[in-house]
């Protein structure tokens, strides 16, 4: 069976929602949307304290090429536009507005009729997908409209569907592919047409066995779609990771772009949204978040409005536990910790989870002991320990050259140390100076 | 015996043959230093900081004697009088402006502004910035993993463990720069010494509104304007919710130290006045 070859690690799967069917959480009383939600230039608003929006209208507009639109996700009155805390724990501008009622737009198709087919074109399914302000679901958050126009020069001949979902806990991605299937496959077929290729590939991990075969029999009717099971192993739903799985392709080292290897990779849950914008005329205004946790109450998979407070989620699933030690958005490997429970959810949030304090607490740190288990275990094939003290010791030149700009911030060197160090957290702040730094002399020349 | 003669002979003519090339040599190639650099590296502190812009005190000294005049060279380590010494040595004459002390402009202890989550990642304030907006309520104070004291060439910043802000040590800190070049949240800055040390200043940084920010820190500025009216030198400025006072400007009258309802102005070295209660010992 098919994996990535270097590095990995096996982090206990704790799937505690899988066989959790999604519910649709009610309206927030407040919904605020913070403007940059993606990576990328922030939206700029194109509405006004005291306007009238209605669920679907759009509320910002994309800030540069690199951006996406932001629509408002429930209808009422814009109530102010101001800073917020988001999920990066920083103050940054949003958009806030009071509910009142739930009144859509009228060209959104709110019927569960599944459409089959559209005359659209190439370039009108292009525009349809970025006037959604659909980006990428899995986390990153990349604008898929940008993802969806790869340079002129590369020849691509695969799409590959990220159903991986290689978080521990998360859920969502699995049980849309259940609960949805058939949507799945039409946005695969509007994906195909608009790179101009007739073959995809669906990679998912062996532990969703129900999925595969699922999947499987609503494909023996179509031709140039499969599903391929893979081996389980963290972080596979890395898009080189997922590449080199499926294809056996290696992507070189940046800037290189996965379609310099002939490849485009989209989220499962993006392949639905990108369904929804094209077929049902529906904005990116929702999501599946997976709330869970070992002693969350209910734990749930739940169809979000975006701009919904994290405390209503919490509430659903039976209350914040009160061993609570840390409350994250997204995984326990790659998701960010959040301070409290008034941040919101926005277009990246695939799960809020709560860790007991027993699990949550880092434990002492200890000296390197040279084991090279982080080496063994990075699946860029960079030297984490190297890394670590290069930026310990503000030596960014030193990273610069030991590729750091490669690392997937996948954490899966700081989960294997048996030293306990923070490596992710020095590598990431490297990262951040070294990017700075290329950033500055590709502006000076 | 004969080889203690051999060995004595043979290994005396080799070190008399290298000898002879070694000086040869270094008449041939000898390297013309000017004997100035020399004598200005001895009074220069040694420490390499980097603070004066060159890569080290050679180099500096090198500059010194080099250039025109003493224009934008400044070794921001060494007393006035080693500078005119410097200055003389190299052949300019030197107009030195007020000497400077790095200064703390946070004063959010943990009584101050209590902790609204843990923090425990790297040890390291750049890290911590990064990670989100700390472990306190105040996105914009000092984060208190002091990378500011492992910035200090010159030992002068210690953290206080009580109140878990860094100390910065009058008499070792030479205002080189590099404690607020080293912090990310822009927290330390140079200011005059003036007569005596004595200093008045805005001991915070946040920019957040008054409510937001009263909330987060019980000393936080929160940009009412008071202290800007009370100010008769104009010295005073408010941007973004929060006040600052000019260095060259202050006169150090202390009226804006009365009025600031958040006790965020702090003055520092004066002598107890009877019903002013403002801790004297917080740089």
């Amino acid at each position: 069976m098919n994996t990535f070859t270097i590095g990995g690690v096996h982090p206990e799967p704790n799937k505690l929602t899988a066989d959790k069917k999604i519910e649709t959480l009610g309206l927030p009383k407040q919904a605020v949307f913070p403007l940059s939600q993606h990576i990328g230039a922030p939206a700029v608003p194109c509405v006004q304290k005291g306007d009238t929006v209605r669920v679907g209208t759009r509320i910002a507009e994309p800030g540069g090429f690199m951006s996406a639109s932001i629509h408002s996700s429930v209808s009422g009155k814009v109530a102010k536009i101001d800073t917020v805390v988001d999920a990066s724990g920083l103050r940054k501008p949003a958009i806030f507005i009071d509910v009142e009622g739930d009144e859509w737009e009228p060209s959104i198709d709110r019927t569960d009729t599944l459409l089959l087919q559209n005359n659209l074109s190439r370039e009108e399914i292009i525009e349809k997908i970025k006037n959604s302000g659909v980006v990428g679901m899995g986390g990153a958050c990349f604008p898929t409209h940008v993802k969806l126009s790869p340079p002129k020069d590369c020849m691509i001949d695969t799409l590959i569907i990220n159903a991986v979902e290689c978080e521990p806990y998360l859920t969502a991605d699995h049980r849309l592919m259940l609960e949805h299937p058939d949507e799945i496959i039409v946005g695969i077929k509007l994906i195909l047409k608009v790179l101009g290729i007739d073959h995809a590939v669906i990679g998912v991990e062996t532990n969703k066995q129900d999925a595969i075969e699922l999947m499987n029999s609503k494909l023996s009717m179509v031709s140039g779609i499969e599903v391929m099971p893979l081996k389980m192993k963290y972080p596979q739903g890395g898009e080189k990771q997922l590449i080199e799985a499926v294809t056996g392709r290696q992507v070189p080292p940046p800037p290189a772009l996965p379609a310099n290897v002939g490849c485009v990779v989209q989220n499962v849950g993006t392949v639905y949204a990108i369904y929804e914008a094209v077929m049902k005329n529906k904005p990116l205004i929702e999501r599946i978040v997976t709330v869970t946790g070992k002693s969350v109450k209910n734990p749930c998979n739940l169809k979000v409005r975006m701009g919904t407070p994290v405390s209503q989620l919490l509430e659903y699933a039976g209350g914040m536990p009160e061993d609570t030690g840390k409350l994250i958005s997204g995984g326990p490997m790659m998701g960010r910790p959040l301070l409290d429970e008034t941040a919101l959810v926005v277009k990246g949030t695939s799960g809020i989870l709560m860790i007991p304090e027993s699990e949550a607490a880092r434990r002492e740190e200890r000296n390197c002991i040279r084991c090279a288990k982080c080496v063994q275990a990075c699946p860029m094939g960079l030297e984490p320990y190297l890394l670590a003290t290069a930026s310990e010791s503000g030596d960014w030149e030193c990273a610069e050259e030991n590729w750091i700009m490669s690392c997937i911030e996948c954490g899966c060197c700081q989960s294997t140390c048996p030293s306990r160090r923070p490596l992710l957290d020095w590598v990431r702040l490297a990262k951040n100076r070294v990017g700075g730094m290329i950033r500055a002399r590709n502006a000076k020349n | 015996m004969t080889f203690i003669v051999t060995a004595v002979l043979v290994l005396g003519i080799t070190g008399l043959v290298i000898g002879l090339v070694l000086y040869a040599v270094s008449r041939k190639f000898k390297v013309e230093e000017d004997p100035r650099v020399a004598s200005i590296i001895d009074l220069l502190p040694g420490a390499n900081c980097g603070g004066c812009g060159f890569p080290g005190c050679a180099a500096f000294a090198e500059a010194c004697v080099k250039s025109e005049s003493m224009d934008g060279l400044k070794c921001s380590a060494c007393k006035k009088e080693v500078m005119q010494q410097v200055a003389a040595i190299a052949g300019h004459t030197v107009e030195l402006g007020v000497e400077k002390i790095a200064v703390v402009k946070c004063s959010g202890s943990c009584e101050n502004r209590p902790k609204t989550g843990v923090y425990d990642g790297a040890s390291s304030c750049a890290a911590a910035a990064l990670m989100n907006g700390g472990d306190t309520g105040c996105f914009w104070g000092c984060l208190g993993c002091g990378d500011c004291v492992k910035a200090c060439k010159f030992d002068a910043i210690k953290m206080d463990p009580e109140t878990g802000l860094p100390v910065v040590d009058q008499e070792k800190c030479t205002a080189c720069g590099a404690c607020v070049k080293a912090c990310p949240r822009s927290v330390i800055e140079l200011r005059n010494r003036n007569k005596m040390d004595r200093r008045v200043y805005v001991s915070c940084v946040n920019k957040d509104k008054g409510p937001v920010a009263k909330k987060a820190c019980a000393v936080a500025c929160i940009g009412c304007g008071k202290c800007v009216k009370a100010c008769a030198f104009e010295a005073i400025t408010l941007e973004n919710n929060l006040a600052y006072i000019d260095t060259d400007k202050c006169r150090l009258c202390r009226k804006c130290v009365d009025e600031c309802p958040q006790h965020s102005i702090l003055a520092v070295n004066f002598p107890l006045r009877k019903e002013k209660s403002e801790p004297t010992d917080n740089n």
